[in-house]
């Protein structure tokens, strides 16, 4: 199936990586404190099986959900655990696990996720620490307690955002074909649809996974947000209420499959390191969850002005402070000018060419092959004022405007008439990086989706 | 500008709260972004980490620059009018015509955007908002749909009513339900008749400071919309010269200061058009719904309604209608908000404008009406089509059920 996605935007920011194969044949490997943060898994409410002092190895749980206890998150290396950090009310914030060699092997408990019911395949799944890596919509939450039989699973094999590396198969490993197929016939046991398989025209994910039954392979042209789930399965087969969908990407589709074969997965990622305010953007080679002091280290520019380190992209991703960690699911580290530290004499009146807008009011922005925003708002917030600017960047079919409206207005049917359950945060971003009135977009939807799961359950 | 940036953070303290002018926070805090960018940057968990430039200050300010030809001719214009009603040649008195034109209207803009600005002020500190940009634009538009010669305290009234009881109390810019600048002059329209409509007010009379030519008194001349709903088909302009289609064209007609001129008003359209800042849906729609219902009138042409006998594409020139099409209909505020939506409401206000002014021989204009009422049935079009949305997905459910 192919399929074209018009209402989208790609952005052009400068600190990209140019040349792939040459950044991976250059990547360094990084080591150091790994963290695990369960605010990355929305809907799973931290437990700790652990406590600090305590020796783990890779693939240990750590943590597990309050909600679904078979549901756990795995340590990504082998080490001792340095700290659990807690906030307000000691919900748990982070485990932090220091790296430690490794002794001797311990005896690990062996699921079969190669066979058995879909019921046991989702069990042994969760007490990986790999189902937790799926999403569930509605309600963009980790798979829910119950849930074994999904309408679909959609796979998504490419990240459209702005400096994102979308990588090769084979960077994910030598046997990365069979595993990918192996993942594959797992994931197409757990649902009564098919698997879909969102990929780029000519990428190699198409002729591998081509043959696996259940699959259909489902190429995506088209600028931002064509990476995302939302957008896919808005031109598949839109998500009705009382539906499920579960979305992944290709790394934990492969790690899945990497289990069904050795019955053990690996925690190593190649990391972009990205954005304007890096020396020489690259790849690096590290666990899940690495420290981003040793991530970045070096490549920073060495500049007075304020940074924002983003782990992930600037659309999506999390702003951390130097001393912060890799946050799932990203694979990409992207640092821009903070702003907070400039002045800018009337910059509403500016016709400087450097000025990234997705308007036209910039006339002199063709001039300019790449933009270095920095993170300010760009102007005050306001009422909704200019009309149908978040369906110019909307994929899906939906009334973005009367959606947000009727999220803060708590009115559940009409998020329901309007379509919450299709949406996540993320498909959102867009429109708030566009919009006029400066709404934070996102924060709404997820409060949103938050209200509308805690009304209806 | 370093020097600004230390004067205005010595400032300050001053205006925040505790300070000696804490009650002009909201005053000081509009100029402070006017002047400097917020440093304010994203934050929260989720959230984009980057943001467009455009921002509302940017948005109104192309609106502005987007009025500006039609504003600069509308006091030429006046100039020019006068100059004929005085008898004098206006031929080669540009400067005086611009000149007269100017003093004309500085003190309606001055009391629009010092009454209308004054209100955002003393509510914007009240709610501890910041200032709005809204009446940037509103301050502006209201000297341009009213008679040149609107007396200061009825403009005063009028503002200061629009602005509190269509604006303020439905929570300020983005909430209003009816586009602020129409309901001025609707207020002034019904409120003030006498000097808001017939043939003694479109074109000035009085020496703005004492400049410029004489007038005679009981000097009278009726717009061509005037005119033709006399039953006068043959419009002649002030001193009786036959009113061409292109000096219509052009705006060298008697009327509101900024709806004459249908060529200035189509360059800001096209301004507006090419920075994607108005919906260029609601301006193509507001004229093919006038020369609808202007074919639709011409084809049942009666000497009744004499406004029916113009040729349908001459409704466009005349009046309002332009000036309604490109800047009042516009208004992403009032207007359906809806893409769809945009082309059902766009085409009504063509349609009802027209047929005002066609078969109501009271009013010889219907842009403002037209536009106001369809500000208020703007809604409903964007409640059916949400509805459509809904009922859409609704089906979707049905049918993936079966």
């Amino acid at each position: 199936m192919d399929i074209k996605i018009k209402k989208g935007l790609d952005l052009k920011l400068a600190g990209g990586i140019e040349n792939v194969s040459a950044a991976l044949a250059d990547c360094r490997d990084v080591h150091g404190v790994c963290a695990i943060c369960p605010e990355d898994y929305p809907g799973f409410k931290p437990k700790a099986l652990v406590k600090e002092g305590d020796m783990v190895y890779a693939g240990e749980p750590v943590l597990y959900n309050k909600d679904y206890e078979g549901m756990t998150l795995v340590s990504p290396i082998d080490g001792r655990v340095k700290a659990v950090v807690r906030g307000d009310r000691r919900r748990i914030l982070r485990v932090e696990i220091e790296p430690i060699e490794a002794g001797e092997a311990v005896p690990r408990t062996i699921f079969p996720i190669e066979k058995g019911t879909a019921a046991n395949v989702v069990s042994s799944l969760a007490h990986l620490g790999l189902l937790a890596r799926l999403r569930q919509r509605p309600y963009d939450v980790v798979p829910t307690e119950g849930t074994t039989m999904v309408r679909d699973i959609y796979v998504m094999c490419f990240d459209a955002a702005p400096l994102a590396l979308s990588l090769p198969l084979e960077a994910f490993g030598n046997e990365a074909e069979e595993w990918l197929r192996s993942g594959l016939a797992v994931l197409s046991r757990l649902t009564t649809g098919k698997v879909y398989v969102a990929c780029r025209e000519g990428d190699k994910v198409a002729s591998v996974s081509g043959g696996v039954p259940g699959v259909e392979i489902v190429k995506v042209a088209g600028p931002y947000p064509s990476g995302l789930p939302g957008a896919v399965i808005a031109a598949t087969k839109p998500i009705n209420k009382g539906e499920t969908v579960w979305t992944l990407d290709l790394a934990t589709a492969i790690r899945v499959g990497e289990y069904a074969k050795h019955h053990k997965y690996g925690f190593e990622n190649y990391v972009a390191l990205t954005g304007s305010e890096l020396s020489a953007p690259g790849i690096a080679k590290a666990p899940d969850g690495i420290e981003l002091k040793a991530l970045l280290k070096g490549v920073v520019k060495d500049t007075p002005e304020h940074k924002r380190i983003i782990s992930g992209n600037v659309f999506t991703g999390v702003r951390e402070s130097e001393d912060g960690y890799l946050r799932f699911p990203y694979r990409q580290v992207t640092v821009i000018p903070e702003g907070d530290d400039t002045d800018e004499f009337m910059g509403w009146a500016s016709l400087a060419p450097s000025k990234v807008s997705a308007k036209r009011s910039f006339p002199l922005s063709f001039m300019r092959k790449l933009f270095s925003p920095d993170a300010r708002l760009n102007g005050g917030r306001r009422a909704m004022i200019m009309s149908g600017e978040y369906d110019r960047y909307m994929p899906i079919d939906i009334l973005p405007e009367y959606l947000v409206k009727a999220i803060l207005a708590k009115d559940v049917e009409g998020m329901e008439r309007l379509g919450i359950y299709e949406v996540a945060p993320e498909d959102f971003a867009l429109a708030e990086f566009a919009d006029t009135s400066k709404l934070p977009l996102q924060q709404i939807v997820r409060d949103g989706l938050d209200y509308l799961r805690k009304e209806l359950e | 500008m370093a020097s600004l940036r230390k004067y205005l953070d010595k400032i300050k303290p001053q205006f925040e709260p505790g300070g000696k002018y804490q009650a002009l926070q909201s005053v000081f805090e509009g100029f402070e972004s006017f002047l400097y960018s917020p440093r304010t940057t994203s934050a929260g968990r989720y959230t984009t980490h980057i943001h467009d430039s455009i921002d509302s200050k940017r948005t109104m300010t192309i609106v502005i620059l987007a009025l500006l030809p039609c504003f600069v001719f509308g006091m030429y214009n006046i100039g020019y009018q006068h100059w004929l009603a005085a008898g004098a040649n206006p031929e080669g008195a540009f400067w005086s015509l611009l000149f007269y034109g100017f003093l004309t209207v500085l003190p309606r803009l001055v009391v629009s955007y010092v009454v209308g600005l004054g209100i955002e002020f003393v509510v914007a500190q009240w709610r501890h908002e910041e200032i709005q940009e809204g009446f940037l634009v509103t301050g502006i538009l209201i000297p341009m749909i009213c008679p040149p010669e609107v007396s200061l305290w009825m403009l005063a009234v009028a503002t200061a009513f629009s602005v509190i009881f269509v604006k303020e109390v439905f929570g300020g810019t983005g909430y209003n339900l009816l586009n602020v600048a129409l309901v001025t002059r609707a207020f002034l329209f019904f409120a003030y008749p006498a000097h808001m409509s017939g043939d003694k007010v479109f074109v000035a009379t009085g020496q703005p400071f004492g400049f410029g030519p004489e007038v005679a008194d009981g000097f009278t001349c009726a717009t061509p919309l005037g005119q033709i709903s006399q039953g006068t088909l043959d419009v002649s302009g002030v001193g009786g010269h036959v009113l061409s289609t292109w000096d219509a064209f052009l705006g060298l007609m008697p009327g509101c200061m900024g709806e004459t001129s249908t060529l200035f008003i189509l360059i800001g359209g096209v301004l507006l058009m090419l920075a994607g800042i108005a919906s260029w849906r609601v301006m193509l729609t507001v004229f093919a719904g006038a020369l609808f219902m202007g074919w639709v009138a011409n084809i049942f042409a009666t000497p009744t309604y004499p406004m029916a006998s113009v040729e349908p594409w001459h409704q466009l020139l005349y009046g309002g209608l332009a000036f309604a099409a490109v800047f009042m209909a516009t208004d992403p505020v009032t207007s359906a908000r809806t893409t769809k939506g945009k082309y059902v409401y766009g085409f009504l206000t063509g349609v009802i404008a027209v047929l005002i002014r066609t078969y109501n021989n009271g009013y010889p204009e219907g842009a403002m009406l037209a536009v106001l009422l369809m500000n208020c049935f703007a809604p409903l079009i964007d409640w059916c089509v949400v509805e459509a949305n809904a009922r859409r997905r609704l089906a979707r459910l049905v049918r993936s059920q079966k």
